[in-house]
């Protein structure tokens, strides 16, 4: 099991960062990875590829990835993507919203 | 020639060591410009310095010569940096020059033709933000019944995107049926996309088709940003939903279709997220104020609307897109 905490803004400047940081831990088998996104503050599409990417990579090696406390902004990027159908989210429901 | 320049900057020089004023120091930093462009080298800037002293002091302690000889080492590197520095600017303006062609090899490759159809009106406006557009737009049309669009992002901006542009172009070319249903070309080009891409890479893609007949728009989506439906006789704005994963993330997705009969003055609204997301020094421009400023202008036509509203939004974020911006709009006229 992996926890991972991603905070501030994911854009075209920051992901590859990002990127790089999720690759450190792709590749092993099975595993259980979550990322609390509740301080991210802003994600545009390539925010989006990264994480993608990430859940297609860990999926093929039979894991599995949970993200939770998406603000109500992020939920929506993932539902209109159609994301939040196939992957397991969580959000962040301390605002009530 | 280097004799030349000895010679001026000795009398530079002879000019600043009398008399040390402003006026003969702007000599100086006008001399090192021309030298610049000549490409003379730090060491060698330096040399010229040291032979125009020896004429000039000739008996000068041998120890301020031998000090010379260690600068003019030290300044070696300089002029290296110096050097690669010129050739990365050059390799800058190469890269540049097949940008811009690069560029104009999209722009033709991509042309599109927006359909003309009595009783209905088409606007466009599609602006990227950088020199390549990750924004695509498809029509699809008998020019006669029916009128398709596909609107289309690439995740990923610049030469990738580009790149997987042509993909979904070539996919869209193979269909060739004005009537073709919206879920099944998303599906198509589904297929198509996910054999084809890297795991970080896929595309939103919306695809509406227009029925001048039946005054009927049919629509679908692939993950894209919902479209906007103005009902010009409740006057009022619904966005129009449609669930649906983005394009090349799994090859087997069911998309599915849905249909809103349309009206004289009715219209449909579809976007990027480049227009969605405009974010200005104050944060986020609302989705309600994108609304209310297309609803300001809905008695125009529909090319109107669309220009006058990216202007608009282009004013809002300094003349400065952050992201490619497209903007279509379907209106019913009779």
């Amino acid at each position: 099991m992996v926890k991972g905490f991603i905070s501030g803004e994911i854009d075209a400047f920051t992901a590859p960062v990002l990127r790089e940081k999720l690759a450190t831990v792709q590749g092993k088998e099975g595993l259980q990875a979550e990322l609390d996104m509740s301080d991210v503050s802003y994600m545009d599409s390539t925010g989006l590829g990264v994480i993608v990417a990430f859940f297609k990579n860990i999926n093929a090696n039979n894991g599995h990835v949970k993200l939770t406390g998406l603000s109500p902004r992020l939920k929506r990027l993932f539902d209109i993507t159609g994301l939040g159908e196939i992957m397991d989210i969580e959000t962040d429901d301390k605002g009530g919203n | 020639m280097p004799q030349e320049i000895g010679r001026q900057y000795k009398e530079i020089l002879r000019q600043y060591v009398m008399r040390q004023t402003e006026q003969n120091l702007y000599a100086g930093q006008n001399f090192s410009r021309q030298l610049i462009q000549k490409n003379i080298a730090p060491e060698d800037v330096i040399s010229i310095h040291k032979a125009a002293l020896e004429e000039m002091f000739p008996e000068l302690p041998m120890n301020v010569w031998h000090s010379f000889d260690l600068l003019i080492e030290m300044m070696i590197r300089y002029g290296l940096a110096h050097a690669e520095h010129q050739s990365l600017i050059q390799q800058q303006e190469e890269m540049k020059v097949e940008m811009d062609l690069a560029a104009n090899v999209q722009r033709t490759l991509l042309k599109t033709t927006v359909p003309e159809l009595s009783g209905l009106e088409i606007g466009l406006v599609s602006v990227p933000a950088r020199k390549m557009n990750g924004d695509y737009i498809y029509f699809l049309s008998d020019n006669l019944v029916n009128a398709g669009v596909a609107v289309a992002d690439v995740i990923g901006k610049g030469i990738p995107a580009a790149l997987c542009m042509s993909m979904i172009k070539y996919g869209m070319d193979s269909l060739q049926d004005a009537t073709s249903d919206p879920e099944k070309v998303l599906d198509i080009i589904n297929r198509i996309v996910e054999k084809s891409v890297d795991d970080d890479m896929f595309i939103s893609m919306f695809y509406g088709r227009y029925n001048v007949e039946k005054s009927i728009f049919t629509y679908a989506s692939a993950g894209h940003e919902p479209a906007l439906f103005f009902n010009a006789k409740k006057d009022e704005f619904s966005e129009l939903h449609a669930k649906g994963l983005l394009l090349g993330v799994v090859p087997n997705v069911i998309y599915k279709q849905h249909e809103v009969k349309m009206e004289i003055g009715d219209f449909v609204v579809m976007m990027t997220d480049g227009v969605t997301e405009c974010r200005t020094d104050e944060g986020f421009i609302e989705q309600e104020f994108i609304a209310s400023l297309i609803h300001s202008l809905r008695h125009e036509n529909a090319q109107t609307i669309v220009d006058s509203v990216f202007k608009e939004l282009e004013k809002m974020q300094n003349f400065e897109l952050r992201d490619d911006f497209t903007l279509v709009i379907f209106k019913k006229t009779s």
